[in-house]
């Protein structure tokens, strides 16, 4: 009994929560107004100069991303590849890695966030896109992600064409871009889509899917927790991450491809690389 | 006003989804209507392992979540090597809960029919189980009628379970529909008049059977 009285309020408790976010949304909307002030007057000078005036970077990440940037719940710091960049660039600019001060963002904030002020770049694995492009200026890429699989060790699958067949089946979560792309791409996979990426993980743990399919950058999250679990080599989409900056902020979008250029070069880069992802990069 | 071009465009998601509802239920409702029985004459024969086993049955499995038994079934036993597809998984699970249910109400049912019924048909040269079939369950089935009517339109709902691990029903192809388009509200309100497409005839089909069951009594 209590049953059905549960499945009929899904239905309103959907609509609750949707409204709820789109009231998030707006209160965050009027922070964006109120902010407008602050930035007019300080035009003048250039976003550099004010980090060094204030001896202080703030950057954008993300802290709910596994191996990028995630709150570690025992230390209370943020931790990850995206959290190590944003420190080597406050040495680069500052001399010291620890005048940073990191501030939360999610893929909805950020260039709200970036563009009022709040935050002088964003780096949280945010994918270099036209669209995007409009809006603010990206570093040169600092990760190359991509759609890839995550299969069982022992697994003889190594990419896209060996689950383009009949009688495999990959998992994935319900309505993301990584369902629609392989769908295109194996059309003759079975793709099982489930609520969210963990539960897809354990219905592989479980051996009900052959593979399971998203973009590498959380995949290696998973192959970390369970060793038994391999990402493949190959991807079959792009997704260049890159650092974001307010539009026109020329200044600042050099040092950052300049220290990006260092790093690659002095090999700080494939440390951070291999320290988070377990892997040298390939190139 | 409902965005009807939602319903054509994702017609045949809607089809697969409601056919694999129907085959769900249909399959679950002879499973557990099976099951259900034994549990039930088990629960009130007149041996004491039997009573035991199904009074076991129908406590433990009707207080756990109805999700957390189709996870036994999905990724539980996997462990041990038995694998079914989320489909078979999610079916079996459905069938395995409804039992619970329906034992008891066929426990009831048996129960409601007069001692002396039993005591008659022992002493006319029956066995147990010749008296159970041919005497107690015939006038138990007339009695269970309606409350199995509210537990078979429990089991279409709750079919919707199979969304949940990729069962490919009205529930999941909603999700995917939803999530595809996010025109969430009018996508779940067509997923709603799927379902009421299977309740309502059953609810209906219930209350006639009632009635002419009733005159014949």
């Amino acid at each position: 009994m209590f049953k059905t009285v549960w499945k009929k309020m899904i239905g309103l408790g959907l609509v609750a929560m949707l409204s709820a976010t789109a009231l998030v949304g707006c209160s965050s909307e009027t922070t964006t107004e109120n902010k407008t002030d602050n930035k007019k007057e300080q035009a003048a000078e250039t976003t550099l100069d004010k980090i060094k005036e204030r001896g202080k970077l703030v950057v954008g990440v993300k802290y709910d991303l596994n191996l990028f940037g995630l709150k570690n719940p025992q230390t209370g710091e943020v931790e990850g590849f995206d959290i190590d960049i944003a420190k080597g660039l406050a040495k680069k600019i500052l001399g010291d890695e620890n005048k940073i001060e990191l501030k939360e963002v999610t893929s909805k904030t950020r260039i709200p966030m970036l563009n009022n002020g709040e935050i002088d770049a964003i780096i949280a694995t945010m994918t270099i896109t036209e669209e995007r492009k409009k809006e603010v200026d990206f570093s040169d890429v600092y990760f190359m992600a991509g759609q890839s699989l995550l299969v069982k060790k022992d697994s003889n699958i190594n990419g896209i064409a060996d689950v383009n067949k009949k009688g495999v089946t990959v998992l994935t979560a319900k309505g993301s871009t990584s369902a629609q792309n392989i769908r295109a791409k194996a059309p003759e996979a079975t793709v099982l889509e489930f609520e969210n990426y963990a539960e897809a993980f354990t219905a592989l743990k479980a051996g009900q899917g052959d593979a399971l399919t998203t973009d590498n950058a959380l995949l290696f999250g998973m192959a970390k927790q369970d060793p038994n679990f391999r990402v493949v080599d190959e991807t079959f989409s792009e997704e260049p991450y890159g650092i974001a900056v307010r539009k026109g902020d020329k200044e600042l979008l050099d040092v950052i491809n300049e220290y990006l250029k260092e790093i690659k070069a002095n090999g700080e880069y494939d440390k951070i690389y291999e320290k988070w992802i377990g892997e040298k990069p390939k190139q | 006003m409902l965005d009807y071009s939602i319903l054509i465009e994702h017609w045949d998601m809607y089809m697969q989804g409601f056919a694999n509802t129907l085959k769900a239920s249909v399959l679950a409702l002879i499973g557990s209507l099976a099951i259900g029985t034994v549990m039930a004459v088990f629960r009130i024969a007149p041996i004491r392992a039997l009573n035991w086993i199904g009074a076991a049955y129908v406590e433990f499995i009707r207080n756990i979540p109805l999700i957390l038994i189709v996870f036994v079934f999905f990724v539980g036993l996997p462990a041990i090597g038995i694998r079914f597809d989320s489909f078979t998984a999610g079916t079996l699970g459905l069938t395995v809960y409804t039992a619970a249910f329906i034992a008891e109400v066929i426990r009831a049912g048996i129960l409601a029919v007069p001692k002396g019924q039993m005591e008659a048909a022992r002493s006319s040269g029956l066995t147990y189980l010749q008296a159970m079939w041919h005497v107690i369950l015939p006038q138990a089935v007339k009695i269970v009628i309606p409350p199995m009517g509210n537990q078979f339109i429990n089991l279409v709902k709750n079919s919707s379970v199979l969304g949940v691990i990729a069962g490919l029903d009205l529930m999941y192809f909603g999700d995917l529909i939803s999530s595809e388009t996010f025109v969430t509200f009018d996508v779940y309100i067509f997923v709603a008049l799927f379902y009421l497409l299977l309740t309502i005839p059953l609810s209906l089909g219930v209350g006639a059977l009632e009635r002419r069951l009733a005159k014949s009594r």
